[in-house]
């Protein structure tokens, strides 16, 4: 189960709606064992697709030095696909590689760039495998 | 002559969960191999018959070893290595 604030729900779904058509793409991380999302790193889709996401290789390595400085892991690593439903594509399955994160995604193809309903689901991602998993919203 | 190797979680089950370890090599495939001698099994994670696997980053330093020369950058003593997954999907 992935228990995450309102905040930060609301700032991918907001990332999301900003990068439409494109993919939008990102980590929450928080301390190391604590399963709980804390800090929003939006990062930039280097792909600038609507079809594909790739952080940047150079802010990648900066993202997990940051993190590691502060002891932080990738507790939520999130992406929005636009044209398709809030679930993991063959290929981000073939590329998932943190099994301890909470992959999720968030489909802006209802409304696009515009407020509305939107579909936003989490997942385990562990060796080729995908799990569903319960998002409890907490609201501060 | 140690190069220091940090290595991502997902390949942490071949260093028995070591975050940071040390290999020997005056290249990255070097250090590669060198690796696999000691942790038999990651260079295949690594590499492919193209060389660098599309979706595996390696950093010499703080420099993406692709904007340098692949695997047959050289390494000195003191560099230090990170190897990272990308971040990617579709």
């Amino acid at each position: 189960m992935l228990v995450i604030s309102q905040d930060l729900v609301d700032a991918m779904v907001a990332h999301a709606r900003a990068d439409h058509p494109d993919e939008a793409c990102g980590v929450i991380a928080g301390p190391a064992g604590s399963d709980r999302p804390e800090r929003f790193i939006p990062m930039v889709n280097a792909a600038r697709s609507p079809t594909f996401y790739e952080f940047d290789t150079t802010d990648l390595l900066r993202l997990y030095r940051d993190m590691d400085d502060r002891d932080e892991v990738p507790v939520v690593i999130y992406h929005s696909h636009t044209a398709t439903e809030a679930f993991p594509s063959r290929t981000d399955v073939s590329y998932a590689s943190e099994p301890e994160a909470h992959y999720v995604l968030v489909s802006t193809r209802e409304t696009g760039r515009e407020e509305g309903p939107f579909e936003l689901r989490s997942f385990r991602i562990v060796e080729g495998t995908v799990t569903e998993e319960e998002v409890r919203i907490e609201v501060a | 002559m140690s190069i220091e190797v940090r290595v991502p979680t997902i390949l942490r089950p071949y260093t028995s969960g070591e975050k940071v370890v040390s290999a020997r090599g005056t290249t990255v495939a070097a250090v590669v191999d060198d690796l696999d001698a000691r942790y038999p099994g990651i260079r295949e994670r690594l590499i492919d018959d193209s060389g660098l696997r599309r979706f595996v980053n390696v950093y010499l330093n703080d420099e993406d070893v692709r904007f340098l020369g692949g695997l047959t950058t050289p390494v000195a003593d003191s560099d230090s290595i990170t190897i990272l997954p990308a971040v990617a999907g579709g």
